[in-house]
């Protein structure tokens, strides 16, 4: 069911026009709504996971070496990390073209 | 094959929905739809049934909970008449868009205001395009057999659709009548389980009843539509088995002394009973009178309707219920849109008679059949002709 | 408790059943309570979700963020469905046709859902005695709809509906206390809980899911678009809200309050009606008014913690 919702037809609709898929918003990209990234200045990190607590997107996730980090495929821009950071790892820049 | 005990018809619908052995009754009591819930009630608290009883705060909630039992896989009934029917209104077309296949039983009755409990259809006519399937039965006999019938058709996987039994209130709910009660083995043989493919379970997270944008809302409806129409073959399949099981057989449009017959009149529910009767004098007398009693609402019977009246040049068609303002009572007028583009069709003639439980007398039937003769000999008539209301 | 807040949150489970990729506003505090909601989930939960923000920005057809077996039906009868799911994994168990695996449920809704249109069949589910948990995720207005005001919008804010001018002074009645009104069913747990105290709201979701019967939490959801309020304060907006005690948070276990954090003093109402954009015309008067309601109703929830 994750068929692009311009594709379907009639005929193709579920029972109910329920979904059997979960979860199927992860492939839907809401990065493009931000105007402003998160930047990581990693040196001051103590790798508490706030802002991985606080991102209404969960979408902070943790690289290899453990530092939270956002996924701009979904991160909105918010600026909540960066806010509640009790270190100042992060600080919100404008988005270029 | 059963037993034939005298019953009143509401007990005997409880009776019919423990033979269904229902899981889950959400219930509000309203006249004259209680002796229904009230009877189940006992029914769970003696144990005889074993569900659920939720007793609750409203109609609007009766139809919510049902709904909720249902897309949990579980079999769902309610019971309801008039204004409760009206609080679920937004409800009903949820259930059919979701395809939940809860049952419920429509004591028919007029609507506010005047506050009136007695019966008529206006409640059923302001659900008709709420995507159930709506079968209409004349007496408690055949109240307890589509009972039975609809969890088979609902929860048919063809259809997964709600379905109303509708009985006219008091005429029906309250009368005492001779009724088969079947055997539970039987019933058990007749009604598969009830396997909704795809309810909430956590084993298997589904997401029901999401967001539907312009992009894909008209591919739902249209669905949804093609999934009731195509309803009437399991409809008619389950009548069918049930004939052969139970030795009583239904169909979409009944016929009554209708053969040949130049004058039709048509009729829905317990008035049908006495119409009978009025054609029974009137053929005695020599006319060429026969009765049509329409039991499948919706999905509507386009070609069953055509097959009968095919022979007829009149139709004298008896609502119990009025559009305000509009063409003419609801029964007549979509009885009216299924011929008009036939090369061959009979005049319609309409009335609206029997409001708020007012009876209609054999004597009255007669009248229409008359006054209707008289209309399409010589032209004229009331946009909305009434029988019964004094002048 | 802002320590503890600190130092374990990698302690919190890390499922996500509510999946990214939503289309909640930017700095939704609604989006991140529910998501925080359901990380306090046991495995086997179902959700039944009323007409609102949430429902509108999680399952779009044809995508879902939902990773639980999710309901939606209509605004008003959320606790309903709920109650009829509840009933039927009962029945189902008992009859065999279902197993018995201690399936939950959770019934959510807006504040608009819950204290308003929504309100009749919450009261049904709760006095019922279903065993169900309702979470309110209260952000204080009909947001979905355009920032119209509820009986939940707090004295004094402007909305829509409630606008402010020269004869008004916004929201012209006093928040409904929805905690106050669950409790008075009787019912064994009522909670308040803000998405700024994580491990607090998940203490008391999961709580209010183990609990045999009814539970009713109320959470405050900080909503920058209708509160205009600047996105990344979202946290720090729920966490005022709790400190200047315009929302504090406790617990009502049968019938017993208890408060959640102690706070040895109030901070004034101006830290937090300052940073948001609906409260922005209220004269001194007003607040004034507002900062004498806010220690007496502290006071008077602090009273029955005993």
């Amino acid at each position: 069911m994750s068929t692009s919702d311009e594709e379907l037809t009639w005929r193709e609709i579920e029972v109910g026009a329920i979904f059997t898929v979960p979860g199927t918003t992860a492939d839907y990209q809401t990065g493009d709504w931000r105007s402003q990234a998160p930047s990581y200045n990693f040196d001051r990190c103590i790798k508490c996971g706030i802002c991985q607590l606080y991102c209404p997107e969960g979408c902070v996730g943790q690289d290899e070496d453990g530092y939270f980090i956002a996924d701009l495929y979904w991160c909105k821009g918010c600026g909540i990390c960066a806010r509640e950071c009790p270190t100042g790892v992060i600080t919100m820049v404008e988005e270029t073209e | 094959m059963g037993r034939k005990v005298g019953i009143e018809v509401s007990i005997a619908i409880s009776e019919a929905v423990k033979l269904a052995n229902a899981d889950v009754v959400a219930a509000y009591p309203i006249t004259p739809q209680t002796h229904i819930v009230e009877h189940l009630a006992e029914l769970v608290a003696s144990g005889e049934l074993d569900a659920e009883y939720i007793p609750v705060e409203s109609e609007h909630s009766a139809m919510s909970a049902c709904l909720g039992a249902a897309a949990t896989g579980a079999r769902a009934f309610t019971a309801t008449a008039g204004q409760g029917l009206e609080l679920m209104h937004e409800v009903l077309y949820v259930a059919s868009s979701m395809q939940l296949p809860v049952v419920m039983v429509v004591a028919n009755r007029a609507l506010s205001a005047p506050i009136n409990v007695w019966g008529d259809h206006s409640d059923m006519m302001a659900v008709r395009d709420t995507g159930w399937v709506q079968i209409v039965v004349e007496n408690g006999q055949e109240a307890v057999d589509n009972v039975l019938c609809a969890f088979c058709i609902g929860e048919d996987k063809r259809v997964l659709l709600p379905v109303m039994v509708h009985i006219d209130g008091f005429h029906l709910t309250h009368v005492v009548e001779p009724i088969v009660l079947p055997d539970q083995a039987d019933v058990d043989d007749f009604i598969p389980p009830n396997e909704y493919p795809l309810p909430l379970d956590p084993a298997r997270p589904v997401t029901m009843g999401s967001f539907g944008p312009p992009v894909i809302y008209p591919e739902i409806k249209k669905r949804q539509d093609v999934v009731l129409r195509e309803s009437k073959e399991v409809i008619l399949e389950n009548w069918q088995r049930f004939g052969e099981a139970f030795g009583r057989y239904y169909h979409p449009v009944e016929q009554y002394r209708a053969e040949g017959a130049k004058t039709l009149l048509m009729t829905m529910g317990s008035t049908s009973e006495t119409a009978m009767d009025a054609v029974d004098r009137m053929r005695d007398q020599g006319m060429s009178v026969g009765l049509l009693k329409l039991r499948l609402w919706r999905p509507f019977p386009f070609e069953e309707l055509l097959q009968a009246v095919r022979d007829a040049d009149l139709l004298v068609v008896v609502d119990r219920a009025i559009s305000f303002g509009g063409p003419a009572g609801p029964f007549c007028s979509e009885v009216k849109a299924a011929l008009y583009n036939q090369d061959k069709k009979p005049k319609v003639m309409g009335f609206v008679a029997g409001l708020g439980g007012r009876d209609i007398p054999v004597g009255g039937f007669e009248a229409m059949v008359h006054r209707g003769m008289e209309i399409a000999e010589k032209g004229g008539g009331e946009i909305l002709e009434t029988y019964g209301v004094r002048e | 408790m802002q320590n503890y807040t600190v130092f374990v949150p990698r302690l919190v489970p890390k499922k996500e059943p509510f999946a990214p990729g939503h289309r909640a506003c930017i700095g939704c505090g609604e989006a991140l309570a529910v998501r925080l909601a359901c990380k306090a989930f046991p495995p086997n939960t179902i959700v039944a979700n009323a007409t609102g923000c949430m429902e509108v920005i999680s399952s779009q057809y044809p995508m879902t963020a939902w990773r639980v077996p999710w309901i939606h039906v209509l605004f008003e009868n959320t606790a309903a469905i709920a109650s009829g799911i509840e009933a039927a994994l009962k029945a189902m168990a008992r009859k065999g046709l279902r197993p018995d695996d201690g399936t939950k449920v959770v019934a959510m809704g807006g504040d608009g859902g819950t204290s308003d249109i929504g309100l009749q069949a919450l009261s049904g589910a709760l006095e019922r005695g279903h065993d169900l948990l309702y979470i309110c995720f209260d952000n204080e207005a009909y947001m979905n709809t355009g920032i119209q005001r509820s009986s939940a919008t707090p004295f004094g804010a402007s909305t829509t509906t409630s606008p402010s001018g020269i004869k008004s002074i916004g929201q012209k009645t006093w928040k409904k206390n929805m905690a106050a009104i669950a409790a008075a069913h009787d019912i064994p747990y009522v909670a308040t809980a803000s998405h700024s105290y994580p491990h607090d709201l998940m203490a008391k979701v999961a709580k209010g899911i183990a609990v045999p019967g009814p539970a009713y939490i109320h959470i405050l959801s900080v909503c920058p678009t209708g509160w205009r309020s600047a996105p990344d304060l979202s946290i720090r907006l729920g966490r005022l809200a709790v400190e200047t005690g315009v929302f504090p948070l406790y617990e009502i276990e049968d019938g017993e309050y208890k408060m959640s954090l102690e706070l040895p003093k109030l901070r004034p109402v101006e830290d937090y009606l300052n940073l948001q954009g609906r409260f922005r015309h209220l004269s001194e008067d007003t607040i004034k008014e507002i900062q004498e309601r806010v220690v007496a109703e502290y006071e008077r929830i602090k009273e029955k913690t005993g």
